[in-house]
């Protein structure tokens, strides 16, 4: 099969170890957080630190499981079983958002003060870069990290942030200077219990729904300097890289989820009797199904493709926004394109459907909007 | 702008200077009694119920009914003019269940007598009654000729059993149009009933959580022995199909009106955001490719703005346009998915957010090429008159 020239035995434990926790300790009360619009994340993430989930590419030193990014592609695959958005968004923070740069250029300090409780799951993080006036335009943030001694003390809001109303540590990107040009800001690890941390309002949204996303806010946040991540200055370059991570978690999570969406639709297309004859009868309808696995189908191979690269130690940012980009179109394509065939009832709460639409809409916008990821393409190609 | 977005020229050639004062008429009443309280309403999952009164003594509801039974005179105009300025408040669910009796009388209007006028018409139009339409069925929506709901004389009566699903007023309804079975199988064996709500065996369900449309009630109901009079029936036993059919014709132009003012109020809350927005030192305005969005968007809104009211101008001429609606409706929901689809882009996380009206509108759009008539229905019907 086309899987085996990819995985062994070894991945499939590891899916089989996902796809059962999934199955025990998230999907059976995904339709509780979506109404409370928050999910138990100290809990979930504990659990799942047990099982080695949250680390799996990182330095065992820190309680990671070390192993390489095909192993973190089988994780992020499974991730697609739970049925909403919300939840793999919440730990995709966790994993691929808030980590990787503490474990790409943080300190010893770092890495066993923040890092390796969030691998344990102990520790709760965000990622803290959109503000309110700036979010495509990273380098526009105003949110500012002046140095005090042996501190630096933080002034300014961060919106849009996931796990934010939870979060032990957010890794936030601050000015450190007023100067021209992406080399003065720094990336920090911000303990949220510190005082001047203001969680000043938890956002209503269209989707995600059990994902808690806050507007956060800093007055005179006092943070030490060992909580700067690698050198003053290269934040906003450390934090581009980060995001290579971010927008490499949703083509998975794009693929599988909307992989699932259309099986789904299949089966009521089968069942569901319009005219005298099973729905799946219609031509028109067949037809829009397979080009849809079509084009999910090149994602995935391209996703393979870009997890190739990274193991080659190849620089895939390129190949990164592209899956980004075309994510961003094919979920709402698709999940909309389903959400129609199943007629009245797909615009009903009831139904998957329904909030599958809903969580799909923000592919195309967070983590880098299609229009971002069209800029950061042209210009890789030279244009 | 004195209307929907056309130049003043343009406008006369359908609307005159008392469409005007209709439309600045309704406008007023809508920034007054709706826009302030739509958030709350969308919240609660509904509205208060004086609204349809408040409608009903100013007759806004009533434009273009006869006026023997309290309708106001007006054209397809009229109430177009008022339709758009209802979306302007910003809910279409609010649109959606304050406008049920467009849907549930108009067959009492051309096919019932003059007692079923006074009795099922007369109080709806003044906003003392609501109506809702009940023709869709659990176990089926589009294949409307095999529904199922039965009605099986008793003497002075008819015995009504089945359900009905995703009635809009549901909830609150004082009568039901309601599509039913009292013949055979297929489309000659369909009639339609007025029932009361206060039927003995009459119920519904809690109300049904959607995606959008928070603010309209939608409900399914059940039909238990109902015993309703004969003297409900809608015109001739059998011939409801026909009448059916018929209704939809407007039905469908109100939700083209309902499609095109989503897309222009999603057009003009995105070319104010793009303006003011700014990002990588300009406003999203001074990007190429968000202008050609917009302008896309305009075109595209403008077309179907047109097509709708050419449409309208000759089914109020009295031509038959079976075809004509049905690729209206299809254009003008095609127009505002991409409309809607693009402002959330446009706002950015902000459109991801409750509380912005693209959003709403985002959520809100969905049924409309769904609801009334599928897409993909509307397509087999163009497709039989044309080949």
């Amino acid at each position: 099969m086309a899987k085996d020239l990819y995985f062994t035995k070894e991945h499939e434990q590891v899916r089989r170890a996902v796809r059962d926790f999934i199955k025990k300790d998230i999907n059976p009360y995904v339709d509780e957080w979506e109404e409370k619009g928050i999910a138990p994340l100290h809990d979930i993430f504990k659990k799942m630190g047990e099982l080695g989930f949250l680390g799996i590419r990182y330095d065992p030193k820190y309680g990671g499981l070390g192993l390489d990014y095909w192993y973190e592609l089988v994780f992020l695959e499974e991730l697609g079983n739970i049925e909403c958005g919300g939840i793999p968004m919440a730990i995709g923070v966790q994993t691929n958002m808030a980590t990787p740069a503490i474990a790409q250029f943080g300190s010893d300090y770092l890495k066993e003060t923040y890092l390796a409780p969030a691998i344990a799951g102990d520790m709760v993080g965000s990622i803290a870069v959109t503000e309110p006036d700036a979010g495509s335009d990273v380098a526009a943030l105003k949110t500012f990290a002046k140095r005090d001694g042996d501190d630096y003390v933080i002034n300014g809001s961060k919106t849009f942030i996931t796990n934010g109303t939870q979060a032990d540590f957010l890794t936030l990107l601050a000015r450190t200077s007023d100067k021209p040009g992406y080399h003065c800001f720094g990336l920090f690890v911000v303990p949220t219990h510190l005082p001047g941390f203001v969680v000043s309002k938890k956002l209503d949204k269209l989707g995600m729904r059990s994902s808690d996303t806050a507007e956060l806010f800093f007055d005179n946040l006092r943070v030490p300097a060992e909580n700067l991540i690698g050198e003053e200055g290269e934040g906003f370059i450390y934090q581009m890289q980060q995001f290579q991570h971010e927008r490499f978690f949703t083509l998975p999570s794009t693929y599988v989820t909307m992989r699932k969406t259309i099986e789904m639709t299949i089966a009521y297309l089968k069942e569901r009797i319009v005219f005298g004859k099973p729905l799946i009868a219609k031509q028109v309808l067949r037809h829009r199904l397979v080009q849809w696995l079509t084009e999910l189908e090149g994602l995935k191979q391209l996703t393979y493709h870009i997890v190739r690269m990274k193991e080659a130690g190849q620089e895939a940012t390129r190949e990164i926004s592209m899956g980004k980009l075309l994510a961003g179109q094919l979920a709402s394509k698709i999940s909309d394109g389903c959400l129609q065939m199943y007629g009245g009832s797909g615009f009903m709460n009831e139904m998957p459907i329904s909030r599958i639409f809903r969580d799909s809409r923000l592919t195309a916008i967070g983590g880098g909007a299609n229009e971002v990821m069209c800029e950061v393409i042209a210009k890789m190609e030279g244009m | 702008m004195s209307s929907a977005g056309l130049t003043k020229t343009a406008c006369q050639v359908y609307f005159g200077k008392e469409h005007e004062a209709v439309r600045s008429a309704v406008r007023d009443f809508v920034k007054k009694e709706i826009k302030p309280f739509v958030d709350d309403w969308e919240e609660a999952g509904e509205f208060p119920r004086e609204l349809y009164k408040k409608m009903g003594e100013l007759g806004f509801n009533a434009i273009g009914y006869p006026e023997d039974y309290g309708g106001t005179p007006g054209d397809v105009f009229m109430q177009t003019v008022a339709a758009e300025e209802l979306c302007r408040g910003g809910s279409m669910g609010v649109v959606a269940s304050l406008g049920t009796l467009h849907i549930a009388v108009p067959p009492i209007v051309n096919h019932g007598n003059d007692e079923q006028k006074m009795r099922f018409l007369k109080p709806v139009l003044a906003g003392d009654r609501i109506a809702a339409l009940g023709i869709t069925e659990p176990s089926g929506g589009s294949d409307v000729a095999n529904l199922k709901t039965t009605a099986i004389r008793d003497g002075d009566h008819y015995i009504v059993n089945g359900s009905k699903t995703f009635i809009t007023s549901a909830t609150r309804a004082d009568q039901i149009t309601c599509a039913v079975r009292t013949g055979g199988e297929g489309a000659h064996g369909i009639s339609f009933l007025v029932i009361e709500t206060d039927t003995p065996g009459f119920s519904i369900t809690q109300k049904l959580k959607k995606t959008g449309w928070l603010a309209s009630d939608t409900a399914e109901l059940f039909f238990d022995n109902c015993r309703v009079p004969v003297e409900n029936l809608i015109g001739e036993e059998n011939m409801g199909f026909y009448y059916i059919m018929e209704n939809f014709q407007s039905e469908r132009l109100q939700l083209c009106i309902m499609a095109n003012m989503t897309s222009q109020m999603c057009l003009e809350e995105s070319i104010k955001y793009a303006k003011e927005r700014e990002a990588f030192g300009k406003s999203l305005s001074g990007f190429q490719v968000t202008r050609h969005k917009l302008a896309e968007m305009a075109t595209l809104t403008e077309a179907s703005r047109e097509f709708t009211y050419r449409v309208a101008a000759r089914m109020g001429a009295g031509e038959n346009q079976v075809k004509e609606v049905s690729m209206a409706k299809n254009f003008a929901c095609s127009v505002s998915d991409k409309v809607t689809f693009d402002a959330t882009q446009i706002f950015g996380g902000y459109g991801f957010m409750r509380g912005y009206l693209v959003e709403r509108l985002y959520r809100d759009n969905r049924i409309l090429s769904i609801g009334g008539g599928t897409t993909e229905v509307m397509k087999e019907i163009i497709s039989k008159l044309i080949l």
